[in-house]
C-alpha cells in the first residue's frame, strides 16, 4: 500500500500548528512580564490574580478538558494553603519554593484519594462529592488544634525566596514568585493538554463511552488529570498562604470554589488562558465594583453573569455593563437600580430570540472581516514581491 | 481449530425482560458471520456483552480461549475486539485526523504520553492518513468531526474501530441509514477488510446479510433460532414464518 506522502506531510503541519505559540500568547506573556515594572503599584492585587489565575488554570484542566464540574475544587487548594502554613510555622521546610512542591505534592496525594469518587455519576453526583469533600476538610480544620480552628494559622513566617528573595510589603517579591510559578506551571499544563494524553482526555469527555471502545482506560485519564489539577490547586493554596504569611479557613470556603468556578465561566473554559484572562477580569471587575458600590458590589456580578449565560459571553457582558452604565449615569439610588434592571432583564429576556439573530449577525460579519484582513494581510508580501519582480 | 470468540451460555437480564437468552456463539477465526433477527430481538444487547459495555447476568465469554467476562470494554479492545455503533458514537469537537490518530497511539501504547506533541510521531500519522484516504476521508482531515455531512461521519464510525486493528470486528448495521450513493464506500471499506480479520455483522438489510456472510445466525427474542450457511439459513421455513410473521403484523 503506497503512502500518500503529501497528505501525511499536511496531517502533520496541521497537528504541529495545533501546538504552536500564537503571537496573541506571546503578547500576553510579555504583557505579564512587564507588569512586574510597568505596575509598580499594583504588585499586591496582581499577586492575587496570578494566585487566582493559577487556581482557575487547574480547574479548567479538570472541567475544561476532562468534563469534570467540581464545586469542592477550594478543598485542594485549602489543603496546599494550610500545608504551606504549618510547613513554615513549625520550620520543617523553611525554603519556600521547597515548600511549595511539598505542598503541591500533598495536595496531588489528596487529590488521587478523592479522584476516586468523581469517577462515577452524573455532574450532579460529582457537584455533591465535590462539595462534600471541601465541607468536610473545612470542618476538619476548624476543628484541629495545629491549624488554629476559626481564628486561622497565626505566627507563620516565610523565609526569603531561594534564600535571597525577601517577601516585601509592596509584594513584589510576592507577585514575581507567584507570576514565575504560574508561567512554569502553565507551560506544563500547555504541554499535557497538546499530548497523545491531553487528546485523550478530550475523547474522554467528548465520548467516555467511545473512548473506551477504541482501547481507552477512561477511569484511569480521568484519575491522572485529577490528581495533576488538584496538585496545581495545591500550589496555588501554597502561594496565596506564603505571599500573605497566614492561612485561614477562608482557603476552604464553598465561596471560593464557587468564584473559581464564575472566573472559568467569564473566561472560558477548554484554553487555558481562559482562567488567567477570567481571573484578571474578575479581580478588576471586583475591585472598581467595591469602590463604586461598596455595598452592593455583588449585585453588578450576578447580573453580569446572568447577562453572559443568557447572550454568550461578550454581548451579555456588553449588556450588564451598559445596564449598570445607565444606573450610574442617571445616579440611581439602589432601589431604583433594582427596579430598572428587572424591568430591563424581562424585556431583554422576552425579546432574546430577536436579540440572539442580532448578535449572530454581528458575530457573522465580525469573523468575515477578520478573515478579509487576514487574507489581505497574506496576499500583500506575496503582490509586493511580485510587483519588484516585474 | 478453537473458535476465535465463543460465548457459553450467555444471559442478560433487564428486571423482568430476559433481553438475551442463553446465547452460545461459536466464530471462527477470519469467519464472516452474520447476526440477524427482527427488531428487539437482542442483537445490540449482544455486542454490547461482547465488548463489556454490558456485564452478562450469567454465562461466560472468551476470546481465543481466553476468558473475558469479567474484562473492562479497553482491555477487550488492547486484546483484538473493536466494535462500530449503530448510532454514530464519534468526538464531535476533534477532528477526523484527531480522532484517527488517537485510537493509532493508543493501539500503540502511545496514549499515556503526556510531554510528547501530538502528531511528532510520524508513524502515528502515516497509518492514521492511510486509514482516512481510504475511507474517502482524505479531504476532510481537519474538519470538526460534529461538522461532516452524515455519510462522511458513518465513514468514520467504521474507519475508527479498523484504526483499533482488531482481531474481531463487530458491526452494528454499519449501512443503517447512509444514503444509497454512499452506501458502496461503506461496504467496499468492509468488504476490503483482511481475511483474517473476523467480522460479526449485525444488519437489517438482507441484500448486504447475503452478498457479505458465510455463516448466518438468526436470534429471534433473545435466543439463537437457527444457525448456518446463507443457503440453509434462507431455505429454512422456520425464518422465512418469523420474517413473514413480523411484515404481516407490522
Amino acid at each position: 500500500m503506497s503512502t500518500d506522502r503529501s497528505l501525511v506531510r499536511e496531517g502533520s503541519r496541521i497537528l504541529a500548528a495545533k501546538a504552536r505559540f500564537s503571537a496573541l500568547e506571546i503578547a500576553f506573556w510579555i504583557a505579564a512580564f512587564a507588569s512586574i515594572y510597568l505596575l509598580k503599584s499594583k504588585h499586591l492585587i496582581l499577586t492575587e490574580i496570578a494566585i487566582l489565575g493559577l487556581f482557575a488554570l487547574s480547574l479548567d484542566l479538570i472541567l475544561g478538558y476532562a468534563g469534570i464540574v467540581s464545586l469542592g475544587h477550594a478543598a485542594f487548594f485549602g489543603f496546599g494553603a494550610y500545608v504551606a502554613g504549618l510547613l513554615a510555622k513549625y520550620a520543617i521546610i523553611k525554603e519556600p519554593v521547597l515548600a511549595l512542591l511539598a505542598s503541591g505534592l500533598a495536595a496531588t496525594a489528596l487529590g488521587f484519594v478523592t479522584s476516586f469518587l468523581v469517577l462515577r455519576g452524573s455532574d450532579l453526583t460529582r457537584l455533591m462529592v465535590t462539595l462534600g469533600v471541601a465541607l468536610v476538610l473545612r470542618e476538619i480544620a476548624n476543628r484541629l488544634d495545629i491549624t488554629g480552628g476559626a481564628d486561622g494559622l497565626q505566627g507563620v513566617t516565610v523565609e526569603p525566596v531561594l534564600g535571597h528573595f525577601a517577601f516585601d510589603i509592596f509584594g513584589t517579591t510576592a507577585y514575581v514568585y507567584s507570576l514565575v510559578v504560574l508561567f512554569i506551571l502553565f507551560m506544563v499544563a500547555r504541554r499535557i493538554v497538546h499530548s497523545p494524553f491531553g487528546l485523550s482526555l478530550r475523547s474522554v469527555k467528548g465520548n467516555p463511552l467511545r473512548a473506551a471502545a477504541i482501547g481507552i482506560n477512561v477511569n484511569g485519564r480521568l484519575i491522572a488529570i485529577y490528581t495533576i489539577a488538584a496538585g496545581y490547586a495545591g500550589i496555588a493554596g501554597a502561594l496565596l498562604t506564603q505571599s500573605t504569611q497566614f492561612a485561614s479557613l477562608s482557603v476552604l470556603d464553598f465561596e471560593r470554589s464557587a468564584d473559581v468556578l464564575l472566573i472559568l465561566v467569564i473566561g472560558g473554559t477548554g484554553y487555558l488562558y481562559g482562567g488567567l484572562i477570567g481571573a484578571v477580569l474578575f479581580k478588576l471587575v471586583q475591585d472598581y465594583l467595591a469602590n463604586v458600590t461598596p455595598q452592593y458590589w455583588q449585585f453588578w456580578l450576578g447580573l453580569a453573569l446572568v447577562m453572559m449565560i443568557m447572550f454568550g459571553r461578550v454581548y451579555g457582558a456588553i449588556i450588564a455593563t451598559a445596564i449598570f452604565a445607565l444606573c450610574t449615569a442617571l445616579d440611581l439610588p439602589f432601589m431604583q437600580s433594582i427596579v430598572a434592571t428587572v424591568v430591563i432583564g424581562l424585556v431583554l429576556g422576552i425579546a432574546r430570540p430577536q436579540i440572539m439573530a442580532t448578535t449572530a449577525k454581528i458575530t457573522a460579519r465580525a469573523v468575515a472581516l477578520q478573515r478579509a484582513i487576514k487574507a489581505r494581510l497574506a496576499r500583500k508580501p506575496a503582490e509586493d514581491h511580485h510587483a519588484a519582480g516585474a | 481449530m478453537p473458535p476465535v470468540l465463543e460465548t457459553r451460555g450467555l444471559v442478560k437480564q433487564f428486571g423482568g425482560i430476559v433481553a438475551t437468552n442463553d446465547v452460545s456463539l461459536s466464530i471462527q477465526k477470519g469467519a464472516r458471520h452474520a447476526l440477524i433477527g427482527p427488531n428487539g430481538a437482542g442483537k445490540t444487547t449482544i455486542i454490547n456483552l461482547l465488548t463489556g459495555v454490558l456485564r452478562p447476568s450469567a454465562g461466560a465469554i472468551a476470546l481465543e480461549g481466553r476468558d473475558i467476562t469479567d474484562l473492562e470494554p479497553h482491555r477487550r479492545v488492547q486484546l483484538g475486539i473493536a466494535r462500530t455503533f449503530q448510532i454514530n458514537q464519534l468526538f464531535a469537537d476533534l477532528t477526523p485526523l484527531e480522532t484517527i490518530g488517537l485510537a493509532v497511539s493508543e493501539r500503540m501504547e502511545l496514549g499515556r504520553q503526556w510531554w510528547r506533541v501530538v502528531g511528532s510521531k510520524s508513524v502515528v500519522i502515516e497509518e492514521s492518513v492511510d486509514i482516512l484516504r481510504r475511507f474517502q476521508l482524505a479531504d476532510v482531515i481537519d474538519e470538526r468531526t460534529g461538522n461532516l455531512p452524515y455519510g462522511k461521519q458513518r465513514l468514520l464510525e467504521i474507519a475508527l474501530a479498523i484504526a483499533c486493528r482488531p482481531n474481531v470486528l463487530l458491526l452494528d448495521e454499519p449501512a443503517a441509514g447512509v444514503p444509497e450513493a454512499e452506501r458502496r464506500d461503506i461496504l467496499d471499506a468492509v468488504a476490503a477488510l483482511p481475511d483474517d480479520v473476523t467480522v460479526l455483522l449485525i444488519e437489517h438489510d438482507m441484500d448486504i446479510v447475503f452478498s457479505f456472510a458465510d455463516r448466518i445466525s438468526v436470534l429471534v427474542n433473545g435466543a439463537l433460532f437457527v444457525e448456518g450457511p446463507p443457503d440453509e439459513v434462507a431455505a429454512d421455513p422456520r425464518v422465512k414464518a418469523v420474517y413473514l410473521g413480523e411484515e404481516a403484523h407490522g
